[in-house]
């Protein structure tokens, strides 16, 4: 399925990942009691947090997002990507984000999925801030003629 | 025991949804965020598929009184609104514009993709551990 005007746009995929994704934060939410923020999760899974989760159950979600990744290779062929030209943008770009998502307590899993959903003013504010840095960061980039 | 196969369950079903719906690709979640150029919503259509679920989710949510395999809910307040969530979401919005990467597709795409992901991965890490130096 494509959609007329964006003919690189995947909706039916994205929609159903999406779906998936949903089910696997409700697990979290129904079975566990957690919020399946990834990045409080990956800090406490490597002892960068003291916050709530035990480490075992963050270790265990995180190694899960590297199994369920491998599993679907192993059954769908490669996941098309592509990345930065420049390992500079990976580095920058994996400093900042690490730093802001423990500042700010969220990214795009706890704030955007978990957090939206149900309605938190503050996590609401968190989404609505990181789409519109991002957004501008990237018309930087791509004005500065580093776009990829 | 139990808490520990349905964190790895979860994780895998939400790294499976990211590589289906194409968010382990730095390019086309730049393109959701390149509003001037060649726009790519799908990452609209991610949001929304997963939103509608946890919204269901958190309905069912507010009828049980523990969760099932936990004594209770541990779960975040929902009102405060700080610089600290402010500006750290808006550094994180910059990290994730220049990199493509959040935190969830740059873990799940270790084993995949171990190099780049790995670089981005490690400095995550180091902002992290950088953050917790600094921290008040």
């Amino acid at each position: 399925m494509t959609l007329a005007y964006f003919p690189d746009a995947q909706p039916l995929e994205g929609l159903i990942g999406g779906l998936m994704i949903g089910i696997a934060a409700a697990i979290m939410l129904l079975g566990l009691g957690r919020i399946a923020g990834v990045s409080g999760l990956a800090a406490r899974s490597i002892g960068l947090s003291d916050a709530a989760p035990p480490r075992i159950v963050a270790s265990m979600f995180i190694a899960g997002l590297i199994l369920g990744a491998l599993l679907f290779q192993g059954a769908f062929g490669p996941i098309e990507s592509t990345y930065p030209p420049s390992i500079g943008w990976l580095i920058a770009g994996g400093l900042i984000t690490g730093f802001g998502t423990r500042l700010g307590s969220g990214c795009t899993s706890g704030h955007g999925v978990c957090g939206m959903s149900r309605l938190s003013r503050r996590s609401i504010v968190a989404v609505m801030t990181f789409i519109g840095s991002s957004m501008t960061t990237v018309a930087i980039v791509n004005f500065a003629g580093g776009g990829w | 025991m139990r808490q520990a196969i349905i964190a790895l369950l979860s994780g895998a079903l939400f790294g499976g949804g990211l590589a289906l719906s194409g968010m382990m690709d730095p390019s086309r979640v730049r393109g959701f965020l390149d509003i001037a150029g060649h726009w790519d919503p799908t990452l609209a259509f991610v949001m929304g598929g997963a939103t509608l679920v946890m919204a269901v989710a958190w309905l069912v949510q507010r009828r049980m009184e523990r969760p099932i395999a936990d004594t209770g809910f541990s779960l975040p307040g929902t009102d405060l609104i700080d610089r600290r969530l402010t500006f750290g979401s808006a550094l994180f919005g910059v990290g994730w514009g220049l990199a493509g990467l959040c935190p969830g597709p740059g873990i799940a795409s270790l084993a995949v993709n171990p190099i780049p992901a790995g670089i981005f991965v490690a400095s995550m890490f180091a902002g992290m551990t950088i953050f917790k130096a600094v921290e008040k």
